[in-house]
């Protein structure tokens, strides 16, 4: 094999393994600026306009999820709707779900206004599932409601701790 | 859902992707390029030593496209909001790692020695297994938060993977270093790396639960946070345990690895630069008190502090019941012979560093041959892959998998860090493995594993927030004053 060709296979390999880590870089920096910063506080100040809308035509999806109550429609994930913990999932397996801040938790609040052992969710004998408070400081709220008593879900109804909402989704 | 009401600065801020692209062609495009640069690379070894395209080029190629695409295919389908690098950068060095591997088999000299063995064939196979393992991680592990129920399991299991070496009947010395163990049939192992994640699963599930005790309960003392004597307990056992590593199993470069994981995760758990501080010490001491009546390390620091003369001896043929070894100065001539941009692939003499030549060694086969400008580049990916996985910590909402993302990261880093300044004469050289480029089949096999759960918790940290359902009133929610 000829030196020139040897040469420039010697210097074609490195451009082109640097090529590779300038191209990775660009797709980091697509990444970077790809992401959107939420204010925590803004979403409070959002909300109220929202709220007013709402409350003066309540929205179809809510009034759908009414008519769903005991149906047959049954859940297979919890998802948190607001809070630190949006997004998050869980995969409702038949197992008892537990909130609060306590570390052993199913779903670990990092919420001020929730207890350390504050609510849980489990399935009765029919697969129904039902969300009890245990006895918190501020609260669970089943819409607007606030638990007084174990109380059967029905799928899309927000449930409230403090500023972290989930619902159950299909 | 959008607002125009300008958001109060004050607030503390969340990171979320817009549109949640899921990056998928992003990453296929990477990898068939991760596919082609090996391939170039080989053909390149082939013209430079045999002046032709060898033999096995296609194969070679379909090989690692196959793999690539297998892993591109199982993230598509069961972690589709992954990182986009991870799987195209770990691809790369694993090729890269196969021609170097390849280019020594093909050496002269390696060949006439007595225990020559293919050995380019069999780490190919080895990672096809790891590729296997990646998908089975990433099918398998539908949510790295399962692996929290397996906290103290992960400990004992842990153990179980160090001490194996040390039984008697499986347990096998090579080369002084007491780290592989013998499973009848199927070959050797070395039971740390997969001990590794195993331990990372431990460290983060263990921190998660007491880093408030470990951070809020302390005293100060001279500008430090002290911590109190029985939150210090569990960094004292990890310690002990990996000076007895060091001890038993004359292993530097894992007991190194095992508490700079856990310094790593205990400091990014509580935020206590104290942490950091104890830990240097301890491992201060604890390297110089081992490597006072170690024979086996004292000979690795001599090879450091001065690797002509250890070089000088073993040629001198000194016998004084040390093993010499010149290794560490033909490393060292490899990477000056190399120079800026390398004698180019195939035209180098590593091969004269002998029988670890493609595996603790094989970084001075690269400054050899592709030169400062390719180790480099190499290096430049090692600490891409580190840069997404401290990334997706950051990116991770659940306290576990931001513990075990910055312990895998950072054990990764700790190990390119121990291999490479081993070899380049930075710190005494350890029997350690370079991820994926140096050949060893229990590396490469759980490297691709430790990438797939990265990729498991990447995917969870990246999946977009399914939209929030109609808002009940959020003033509705009231606050009860005590």
């Amino acid at each position: 094999m000829s030196e020139l060709t040897l040469t420039v296979m010697r210097l074609g390999f490195l451009a082109v393994l640097w090529l590779f880590v300038i191209v990775a870089v660009q797709v980091i920096r697509s990444d970077l600026f790809g992401t959107r910063v939420t204010q925590r506080g803004a979403r409070r100040e959002t909300g109220r306009p929202q709220q007013a809308a709402a409350r003066q035509a309540p929205p179809p999806q809510r009034q759908q999820s009414g008519g769903r109550r005991g149906g047959r429609n049954t859940p297979t994930k919890l998802v948190v709707t607001e809070g630190t913990l949006t997004g998050t999932t869980v995969a409702l397996q038949g197992q008892t779900i537990t909130l609060g801040r306590a570390h052993d938790s199913t779903i670990v609040l990092d919420d001020d206004y929730a207890s350390s052992r504050h609510a849980r969710i489990y399935p009765d004998r029919d697969g129904q599932w039902i969300v009890e408070d245990l006895g918190s400081t501020n609260g669970t709220y089943l819409d607007r409601t606030r638990l007084t008593t174990p109380t059967a879900i029905s799928l899309g109804a927000p449930i409230r701790i403090g500023k972290t909402v989930i619902e159950l989704r299909k | 859902m959008s607002s125009t009401t300008n958001p109060s600065p004050q607030h503390t801020s969340t990171i979320g992707a817009i549109g949640a692209p899921s990056r998928r062609n992003t990453e296929l495009a990477l990898l068939v390029f991760a596919v082609v640069i090996p391939v170039f690379a080989y053909a390149n070894v082939g013209l430079a030593i045999n002046d032709q395209v060898p033999a096995g080029l296609l194969s070679y190629g379909l090989g690692l496209g196959l793999m690539a695409g297998v892993g591109h295919l199982a993230v598509r389908k069961f972690a589709p909001y992954a990182d986009p690098l991870l799987l195209p950068l770990a691809t790369l060095l694993n090729g890269i790692g196969l021609v170097a591997i390849w280019r020594l088999d093909q050496s002269k000299r390696l060949q006439a020695s007595s225990t020559f063995v293919e050995a380019a064939p069999r780490q190919l196979m080895y990672s096809a297994l790891g590729v296997a393992l990646f998908v089975a991680v990433v099918f398998f592990l539908k949510d790295h938060r399962v692996l929290q129920r397996y906290t103290y399991i992960s400990m004992v299991g842990a153990l179980i993977l160090l001490l194996l070496p040390l039984v008697p009947g499986i347990g096998h010395n090579v080369f002084g270093a007491r780290i592989w163990i013998k499973i009848p049939g199927l070959g050797t192992l070395q039971p740390g790396e997969f001990a590794k994640i195993v331990l990372a699963v431990f460290f983060a599930g263990y921190l998660m639960v007491k880093r408030d005790a470990l951070a809020l309960a302390s005293r100060r003392f001279m500008g430090l946070y002290l911590p109190r004597g029985r939150d210090l307990g569990p960094i004292i056992v990890v310690w002990i345990i990996s000076i007895l590593i060091l001890v038993f199993e004359t292993d530097l470069g894992t007991s190194l690895l095992f508490f700079g994981m856990f310094v790593i995760m205990l400091y990014v758990a509580t935020e206590r630069t104290s942490w950091i501080v104890f830990g240097l010490l301890m491992s201060a001491v604890g390297a110089v008190g081992v490597a006072s009546f170690e024979p086996h390390i004292q000979t690795r620091v001599q090879a450091w502090l001065d690797p002509m003369h250890e070089f000088e001896l073993s040629r001198a043929g000194v016998q004084d019941g040390i093993v010499h070894s010149e290794q560490a100065m033909q490393a060292l001539w490899a990477f000056g012979s190399g120079g800026t941009l390398g004698t180019g692939w195939g035209q180098g003499n590593s091969d004269l560093i002998g029988f670890a030549a493609n595996s603790d060694f094989i970084l001075a086969t690269f400054g050899e041959e592709i030169g400062l400008a390719g180790v480099m580049a190499l290096l430049l990916l090692y600490a891409l892959i580190v840069e997404r996985g401290v990334r997706t910590a950051l990116a991770a909402r659940d306290p576990f998998g931001k513990l075990l993302a910055i312990g895998l990261s950072g054990a990764f880093a700790l190990q390119v860090f121990v291999v490479a300044g081993g070899v380049m004469g930075l710190i005494p050289l350890t029997g350690m493995t370079m991820p994926f480029l140096a050949y060893g089949g229990s590396s490469v096999i759980a490297n691709w594993a430790l990438i797939g759960i990265l990729l498991r918790i990447s995917d969870t940290a990246r999946r977009p927030a399914p939209a929030p359902a109609a808002n009940p009133d959020a003033e509705m929610t009231q606050v009860v004053r005590p």
